[in-house]
């Protein structure tokens, strides 16, 4: 029979997303989350300590006294089963971490609990895209590509336009689309890349070099300006270095001031949980919505895909 | 008795010569055993010696053991019954003496060897007789005398209490989850509320508190902590936290708490100290007094504040000094507070002592240097030092976003820093953000 921990612990197994900030490493994130939902698990309501008959002496005497003098049977609970003996019952779970982000950029992480582990292995199996949010300044270049790291090199970048940042993002799109096609390992001259590529199917098929399938603007005030970026197999040591080489192609120089994961394959920032919300309860709601959300959508995977990846669409 | 003693007397000198003659081949095999130690014979000779042993320690047959030769007495009587037998036992070992005596004289020469030859052998039988002797009893080699007690047969009460019965308990074992349901101190323990998880973990913990007695190592010591005035549901939390309480000697404990109280500390502050610092009961006077100095002095404090932040932080009197003038020299150095600047913190939140450094200091390069806080407001509300970073600077930004970051307490829409960082989110968000609890946290993800 199932303890309520047990009971509880089936309903947490599964995929959930949480809301990384920025100058935590992601172990902290996944060890403060395994430690809350143990502390949920644990906190539940124990089993009554089975009971046991024994024979008890009077108190001065041994229990087993040989004259059998006063001897008497009586139910008393089995101490080696109390929970302060025993321990608690959860003590450690396993929690499983998609794809990284490390301390300097924040966004959501994806975390997988017991079983949900395997999910994750499958989820990253298949091609997921991510999508980020890169904040860069014009003017520096420092030697880790953050607005942290020391400052190697000062520019000017009153000459920067939108329109010449534009051109740059797409001749930088155009680059990374041929890359795709060449890690696809496909030929590009037969019937086979012509259906996958109507489909949205290409793409690199496991480890790759990091790919920038999609890349925009969404805010230029110079010296800031907020990159839009969608990429498969990427770092986010190479999304900063993305934002220097833009700083260096546009005759100027930049330096990432911030890296926000948006989008983790089908986990958004609605669904993640920020720190207030990294407990047991909070935990098994986001479990929850996730399985209903994904078999709503079940059938409608094919839809979701091609709409998921225009840019691919663009290149056929 | 006379002529009985005289028939005794010969049973037993011929019971003698045999028995030189079995202990000289013993001998020869000991002999031996020290030239091929490990040949066969080593393990037959132990496997007689331990067989004699199990024989002596089944039957219980009484023997003696005179002025250290080896004399060995068997029992000829093995269909008398054993009432006759106890009531020879006394007229037949002083006999053995006397017998011994003029022994000694006759055949000096054969004794001689005898004894001699019987050295070697009796070693690994030596402990054994030590305990026989004390015993008084005699010892017999005839092995048929073992299969004179059988299981069947009846014995009397007081000869069935001396009967050792080996208990239960596994001699060894990883978990005090074994012995708790055998051992009563273990199981008062638990019923107490201590975590004897928790305990066995840490090394030679488990050991220590199975070797204690209930009666006379435990209860006098919760007495002790009862008297000085803890609360009772507190005993589970000092003992987990510090199971050593319990082998301290109640001088040493009492004197402690003497010289607290010779400090003027009053007896519920006391109680208080000891249930929030289990170790506080566990050091010397001397270590007490050092530790109370160094606060004294080093923060120029009156005896009356020093007791204040004591009381409030017992924890200071039992660790290391060394972090605490780490964070000391951190505050007046890297942070640059004045001394009546650091001394108001201290008295204030003396958690500053004992914090980690790093913490420190990246809290206060945030105060400062991003929220653009003096050094004097800072001073004013120590409280933030002992706040969570990350849950400052999410407030901060909130604040800033929404126009309101404003800390100086001279212009209007004054936000006290206590305020910041005190207030739980809900109050936080409608009180000084004046939004919602979503917007806070929508805004938490846009960071």
């Amino acid at each position: 029979m199932a303890t309520p921990a047990i009971r509880m612990f089936r309903r947490l197994e599964g995929l959930f997303c949480v809301y990384k900030p920025s100058g935590v490493h992601w172990k902290l994130v996944r060890d403060s989350v395994e430690t809350n939902l143990l502390k949920g698990l644990n906190a539940t309501s124990s089993q009554p300590l089975p009971q046991e008959v024994r024979f008890l002496a009077h108190p001065v005497s041994e229990t087993e006294a040989p004259k059998g003098l006063t001897l008497s049977a009586s139910s008393v609970p089995v101490l080696s089963k109390h929970p302060l003996v025993t321990g608690p019952e959860f003590q450690h779970i396993r929690v499983g971490v998609g794809h990284r982000l490390d301390a300097f950029s924040s966004g959501v992480l994806v975390l997988a609990v017991g079983n949900g582990n395997k999910a994750l292995n499958d989820l990253y199996r298949t091609r997921v895209t991510r999508d980020y949010t890169l904040e860069g300044e014009f003017g520096t270049a420092t030697d880790d590509f953050s607005h942290t790291g020391r400052v190697v090199e000062r520019s000017t970048y009153g000459h920067i336009t939108q329109d010449k940042l534009d051109k740059v993002l797409a001749m930088l799109q155009g680059a990374n689309q041929k890359a795709l096609l060449m890690y696809s390992n496909v030929d590009m001259h037969s019937q086979e890349a012509y259906e996958m590529a109507v489909q949205g199917l290409l793409g690199p098929e496991g480890k790759s070099q990091p790919i920038l399938t999609g890349l925009r603007c969404i805010r230029f005030q110079p010296p800031n300006f907020t990159l839009e970026v969608q990429c498969l197999n990427e770092t986010q040591k190479y999304l900063c270095k993305v934002v220097h080489e833009i700083g260096l192609e546009l005759r100027s120089t930049a330096a990432c001031k911030g890296v926000r994961r948006t989008r983790d394959g089908p986990f958004t920032l609605q669904d993640a949980l920020t720190h207030h919300h990294w407990t047991a309860s909070d935990v098994i709601r986001a479990i929850r919505q996730y399985h209903s959300k994904r078999n709503a959508k079940y059938t409608h995977t094919q839809i979701k895909d091609t709409a998921l990846q225009p840019p691919e669409e663009s290149t056929t | 008795m006379s002529w009985l003693c005289l028939v005794e007397y010969d049973r037993a000198e011929s019971r003698i010569q045999l028995l030189i003659t079995m202990a000289s081949s013993c001998t020869q095999l000991c002999l031996q055993c020290r030239r091929f130690l490990c040949s066969k014979t080593v393990a037959s000779t132990w496997q007689y010696c331990t067989q004699v042993r199990h024989c002596i320690a089944i039957t219980r047959v009484p023997t003696k053991i005179l002025n250290g030769s080896f004399i060995i007495k068997g029992n000829p009587t093995t269909t008398q019954a054993k009432q006759r037998w106890k009531q020879q036992m006394f007229c037949y070992s002083d006999l053995a003496a006397k017998h011994l005596a003029t022994q000694v004289k006759e055949d000096k020469g054969v004794e001689e060897v005898s004894t001699a030859e019987v050295v070697p052998y009796k070693s690994p039988l030596l402990p054994i007789r030590d305990a026989l002797l004390a015993t008084e009893s005699q010892m017999s080699l005839d092995l048929d005398a073992a299969a004179k007690f059988s299981a069947l047969e009846v014995i009397s009460d007081e000869e069935a209490v001396h009967i050792s019965v080996p208990s239960a308990i596994p001699p060894a074992s990883t978990s005090l989850r074994d012995y708790v349901d055998k051992s009563e101190t273990l199981s008062k323990l638990v019923q107490l509320g201590v975590n004897l998880w928790k305990l066995e973990q840490r090394p030679n913990v488990g050991s220590m508190l199975l070797r204690l007695n209930f009666n006379t190592d435990v209860a006098p010591r919760l007495l002790f902590l009862k008297e000085i005035g803890v609360e009772d549901s507190r005993f589970g939390y000092i003992i987990t936290h510090n199971p050593f309480i319990l082998t301290e000697s109640l001088e040493h404990l009492q004197s402690r708490v003497n010289y607290l109280k010779s400090k003027k500390f009053n007896s519920e502050t006391v109680a208080s100290m000891v249930s929030r610092a289990p170790y506080l009961l566990n050091f010397s006077v001397k270590r007490l007094d050092n530790r109370l100095g160094f606060y004294q002095q080093q923060l120029n404090l009156s005896a009356s504040s020093t007791r204040n932040i004591v009381a409030r932080l017992p924890r200071l009197l039992c660790g290391s000094l060394e972090p605490v003038k780490e964070n000391l020299k951190v505050c007046e150095i890297e942070l640059g507070f004045k001394e009546n600047e650091i001394q108001h913190i201290v008295i204030a939140v003396p958690k500053v002592l004992t914090a980690n450094k790093r913490k420190l200091t990246q809290i206060f390069d945030f105060l400062h240097n991003i929220m653009k806080v003096p050094h004097n407001l800072i001073a004013k509300f120590p409280q933030v030092l002992n706040s969570k970073y990350l849950r400052l600077r999410e407030r901060h930004l909130f604040l800033e976003y929404l126009g309101k970051a404003q800390y100086d307490p001279t212009l209007p829409n004054y936000i006290s820093l206590d305020r910041l960082v005190s207030l739980p989110d809900e109050t936080f968000c409608t009180e000084l953000a004046l939004a919602t609890l979503d917007d806070f946290c929508l805004f938490q993800k846009t960071l």
